[in-house]
C-alpha cells in the first residue's frame, strides 16, 4: 500500500515538474525544446504506468539519455545547417522585431530649455517650451539611477534664482538618467546641457509590416529569404532573425572558393591523419606486441608497464606537455636537436613540420592501444603453426607476413575502423596541440592547414566572430555522413549480433 | 617453446632487448623531462635533464601555497590547480555511478528479457555512439541553455549540466556489460526465480555479485573517459573556479603568458594520481577491452 502511494506520488511529481518545464519552454517559444520534454516524458508514463512494458523501464534511463543528448542534438544540429543561424542572426522574428520597435531617438523638434531650482526637498525642474512651460516636483539627483518623473504645465517659474551652470555640470550623470513624463504620455530627456528633448520611438510598424524609420523616413520591409530587415536599396538592419536558407550552406561549401578550397584541403588532410596515425600505430603496435610475445624474452612484466606509460597519462595532459617540448625557441626537443645535428625546425608555424609532430604525437600516445589489441588477438593464434613454419626454416618476418598478419587482421578490421573513426574526429589533440595552426592563406572563414574537419568546425561555430552556425552545422552534417557511413561498414564488418 | 631454434636466437634476443630499452628511452623523455622541469627555477629556463639549480617553486604554486624567493618576491599561484582537480574527480566519479547504475540496468534487460525493438534499439545506439559530440556542441550549447533557464542546477556552467552530459555516451558500456552478462549462465536465475524470486530479485543477488569485475572495469573506464572529457566541459564551464582539470590545464600555454614550469609542476601533480590509478586496474581494463562489448 505504501509502495502504492510512494510510486504514484513520485511519478505525480516528476510529471508535475515535466509539465512545468514543458509550459515554461512553450511560452518562450521554444517549440522544438518543448515537443522534446514533451515526448520524452509522455514515453515515461508510458513505460512506467503499463505493466506490459515492464523490460523497457530497465532500459528507460538509458535510452532517453542517449535521446537527449546524442540524436536530439544530433537531427537538431542537422537542421541549423539548413539556417543562417549565427551571431547576427540569433533571435527569432518576434524578438526581432521587438528590439527594433525598442529603440528610440531623440527628436530634434520637441525641445525644452530648462532651468534648475535647489529647494529643501530636493530639486526641481522648470522646463520653459514653445507653447507651454512644466515643472517637476523636488526630485533627488543624489541616487544616480533612472527614474521617471511627471512633470505638469505651470504658468511661471517657481520662486528662487535658477542654480549656474557649474551645479549643471556637477550633477550632469543624474539628469543624464532622467526621464520626464508629460500628461499626454511623451518622454523627455536631456539632449544638451540646455536642453531636454522628447524621446520617440525609432521604427513605426505600418500595416503590411513595414518599419519606418521616423528620423529618416526610410521604411524597411522584412525579408524572409535572408532574415533582415531591407529597404529598396538592400540596405539591412541588424540584428537580423533566424531563417530556413534551404541548400545555401552546402552550396556555400561547394562553390565559394574562400571557402571550398580551405574545406578540401582539410578534408584530405583529415584523411591523411586519421589513415597515417592508424598505420603508423598499428605497426608500432603489432612489432611491440610480437617482441612481448616471443617466449625468450624476460622481464615481460616490466616492458609492458613501459609500454602502457603514454596510454595511462591522461591526455590533455601529455598533449601539452609536447606542446611545450616542442616549442621552437625554448622547447626540449628543439634544444636536444640543435645539439645533435645544428637544426632547430619550427614546429608551429611551418604547415609540413606541424603536421608531422601531429602524427609523432599522436603515434605516441595511440600505440599502447594497438599493442593491447594486438596482445589480444596474439593470444588466439595456435602455437602449433609457428613450429610448423619452424620446421620449414622460416624466419621471423616469413611468420609474420604469412601466419600472424592474415590471422589478424579479420578481427582487427572492424577496431581499425574504429581507430580511424575516432581520429577522424581527434579533437582534443587539435585543440589543445596547434590549434589548427598555422592558418591557410586566403581562407574566410578559420582554417588551419593542421586543422581536422571537428576542429575547423567548432572554430567556425565558436571563435570566428561571427559564429556562423548555420556553416558549421552544415560541415558538422558532412561529418556525420562520413562518420555514419563508417559505422555501417564497420557493423557489417564485425558481424555484431543482437 | 619452439622445438627448432636457430643459433642466432641469442643474439636476436639481445638485438631486442636493446631495442625494447632505446624505445623505452625515447617513450620516458616527454615524461622525464616534465618531471625535471617542474624543479626547474623560473619558467622560460632550458637546461639539462638533471636541474643544475633545483627549486620547490612551481610545487609551492602547484599546490596552491605563495611562494616567497630568495630575494623576497612573492608569487602567488596562477590557478587552482587543486580545485579543478577536486571538480574533476566530484564529476566524474558521480557520473561514473549514475552512468554504471543506468548501464547494468539496461544491460541486464538487453541480456535476459524479450522486448519489441530490442535489436534495434541495441544496434541503433551503437551507430549513434560513433558520431563526435564535438560536432553537436552547438545544439547541446543550446539546450542547456534551455534546461538553465528553468532548472538552475543544469543550466550552463555547471557540474550537473558536464554530469548528465556525461550519460549521453553510455551505449559503450551497456554493450561492454551486456556481452559479460551474455557469458553468465541465465539458469541461475531461472532457478532462483522458480523458488519464487522476483526478476529484481534474482538481478540484484544472483546476478550482480557475479558481475563485479566487469562493473569494475566499467566503472575505471567511465571514470577515466570523464575525467579526460574536453570538449564538453570547454563549452558547458566558463568561471575559472569552475573548470575541469582537461579545460584549466591548457591556461598555463598561452602564447601571451607562457608558464610552461608551473604547468610542469601542476602536470605532475594532477596527472599522476590519474597514471597509477591506470597502471594498476591496467589487468582488468585489458581484460575489459578484449572481452566485453563487440568481439571480433
Amino acid at each position: 500500500m505504501t509502495r502504492n502511494i510512494l510510486k504514484w506520488g513520485l511519478l505525480a511529481i516528476v510529471v508535475g515538474l515535466a509539465l512545468y518545464l514543458i509550459l515554461a519552454l512553450y511560452a518562450q517559444r521554444e517549440f522544438v525544446f518543448a515537443m522534446l520534454f514533451l515526448v520524452l516524458t509522455a514515453s515515461a508514463v508510458f513505460v512506467f504506468v503499463d505493466r506490459r512494458m515492464y523490460a523497457h523501464r530497465y532500459i528507460y534511463p538509458a535510452v532517453a539519455g542517449m535521446t537527449l543528448f546524442v540524436i536530439f542534438p544530433l537531427m537538431y544540429t542537422v537542421g541549423i545547417g539548413f539556417t543562417n543561424y549565427s551571431a547576427s542572426n540569433l533571435l527569432s522574428f518576434d524578438r526581432v522585431q521587438e528590439n527594433l520597435l525598442g529603440r528610440t531617438y531623440q527628436s530634434e523638434s520637441v525641445r525644452y530649455g530648462y532651468e534648475l531650482y535647489q529647494t529643501d526637498t530636493g530639486y526641481v525642474i522648470y522646463l520653459e517650451g514653445q507653447h507651454q512651460n512644466l515643472q517637476s516636483p523636488p526630485v533627488s539627483l543624489d541616487s544616480g539611477d533612472a527614474e521617471s518623473v511627471p512633470v505638469l504645465p505651470v504658468s511661471s517659474a517657481p520662486q528662487g534664482e535658477p542654480l549656474g551652470m557649474r551645479e549643471i555640470i556637477k550633477n550632469r550623470k543624474s539628469l543624464g538618467v532622467l526621464k520626464l513624463e508629460t500628461e499626454d504620455g511623451r518622454q523627455l530627456t536631456m539632449v544638451g546641457l540646455r536642453d531636454f528633448g522628447a524621446i520617440q520611438p525609432l521604427y513605426e510598424m505600418s500595416e503590411n509590416g513595414a518599419l519606418t524609420n521616423q528620423r529618416t523616413g526610410v521604411t524597411y520591409f522584412p525579408n524572409h529569404d535572408t532574415g533582415f530587415y531591407q529597404n529598396a536599396e538592400g540596405e539591412r538592419l541588424t540584428p537580423g532573425w533566424t531563417v530556413n536558407t534551404g541548400w545555401d550552406n552546402y552550396e556555400k561549401v561547394i562553390t565559394d572558393p574562400t571557402i571550398s578550397g580551405p574545406f578540401l584541403q582539410i578534408f584530405a588532410w583529415t584523411l591523411v591523419f586519421s589513415v597515417g596515425t592508424v598505420i603508423f600505430t598499428l605497426i608500432l603496435g603489432l612489432l611491440l606486441a610480437n617482441l612481448l610475445q616471443w617466449d625468450q624474452i624476460r622481464g615481460k612484466g616490466f616492458y609492458r608497464t613501459m609500454f602502457i606509460l603514454p596510454y595511462a597519462v591522461p591526455a590533455f595532459i601529455s598533449i601539452l606537455v609536447f606542446k611545450g617540448l616542442f616549442n621552437q625557441n625554448f622547447g626540449e626537443i628543439n634544444l636536444v636537436l640543435e645539439n645533435l645535428f645544428g637544426v632547430r625546425p619550427d614546429w608551429f608555424s611551418d604547415p609540413t613540420m606541424a603536421r608531422s609532430m601531429l602524427l609523432i604525437v599522436n603515434t605516441w600516445l595511440g600505440y599502447p592501444y594497438m599493442m593491447l589489441l594486438c596482445m589480444g588477438l596474439l593470444q588466439a593464434i595456435p602455437r602449433d603453426l609457428y613450429e610448423a613454419s619452424a620446421m620449414d626454416g622460416a624466419g621471423p618476418i616469413n611468420n609474420l607476413m604469412n601466419i600472424t598478419f592474415p590471422l589478424m587482421i579479420k578481427p582487427l578490421a572492424p577496431l581499425l575502423i574504429a581507430s580511424f573513426a575516432f581520429n577522424f574526429n581527434n579533437f582534443v589533440l587539435i585543440a589543445l596541440l596547434t590549434g589548427g595552426a598555422p592558418d591557410i592563406i586566403g581562407a574566410s572563414t578559420p582554417a588551419g592547414t593542421t586543422d581536422l574537419l571537428v576542429s575547423y568546425t567548432y572554430r567556425i561555430a565558436f571563435q570566428d566572430s561571427g559564429q556562423n552556425f548555420g556553416l558549421a552545422a552544415a560541415i558538422a552534417t558532412v561529418i556525420f555522413v562520413v562518420v555514419g557511413a563508417l559505422s555501417l561498414i564497420n557493423l557489417k564488418l564485425s558481424k555484431v549480433k543482437v | 617453446m619452439a622445438m627448432v631454434e636457430p643459433r642466432s636466437t641469442k643474439y636476436r634476443v639481445l638485438a631486442s632487448h636493446l631495442g625494447m630499452l632505446c624505445f623505452i628511452a625515447l617513450i620516458l623523455f616527454p615524461l622525464l623531462m616534465v618531471i625535471s622541469i617542474s624543479f626547474r627555477s623560473g619558467n622560460f629556463a632550458t637546461g639539462s635533464l638533471l636541474p643544475e639549480s633545483p627549486s620547490l617553486e612551481h610545487w609551492f604554486l602547484a599546490l596552491g601555497i605563495p611562494y616567497t624567493d630568495a630575494a623576497g618576491n612573492v608569487t602567488q599561484p596562477p590557478f587552482p590547480v587543486l580545485l579543478w582537480l577536486w571538480n574533476s574527480v566530484k564529476i566524474a566519479v558521480v557520473s561514473s555511478i549514475l552512468i554504471l547504475a543506468l548501464s547494468t540496468t539496461s544491460a541486464y534487460a538487453f541480456a535476459r528479457m524479450r522486448f519489441g525493438g530490442k535489436g534495434f534499439v541495441l544496434k541503433s545506439m551503437l551507430i549513434f555512439q560513433m558520431f563526435p559530440p564535438v560536432l553537436s556542441l552547438v545544439a547541446l550549447y543550446a539546450l542547456f541553455n534551455e534546461i538553465g533557464d528553468h532548472v538552475s542546477w543544469l543550466g550552463l556552467n555547471t557540474h550537473g549540466a558536464v554530469i548528465v552530459a556525461s550519460l549521453g555516451g553510455m551505449a559503450l558500456h551497456i554493450w561492454t556489460i551486456k556481452g559479460y552478462f551474455d557469458s553468465i549462465d541465465r539458469s541461475l536465475e531461472e532457478a532462483a526465480i522458480v523458488d519464487g524470486a522476483t526478476t529484481w530479485q534474482a538481478f540484484r543477488y544472483i546476478l550482480l555479485p557475479l558481475s563485479v569485475p566487469i562493473l569494475m572495469v566499467v566503472f575505471i573506464l567511465a571514470f577515466i573517459m570523464t575525467i579526460m572529457e574536453y570538449p564538453m566541459a570547454s563549452i558547458l564551464l566558463v568561471d575559472t573556479d569552475k573548470l575541469t582539470l582537461a579545460v584549466g590545464a591548457q591556461q598555463y600555454l598561452y602564447e601571451q603568458n607562457y608558464l610552461w614550469g608551473d604547468f610542469a609542476a601542476a602536470a605532475v601533480l594532477s596527472g599522476l594520481p590519474i597514471t597509477l590509478v591506470f597502471l594498476y586496474c591496467q589487468k582488468w581494463i585489458v581484460g575489459g577491452l578484449t572481452a566485453g562489448g563487440v568481439k571480433g
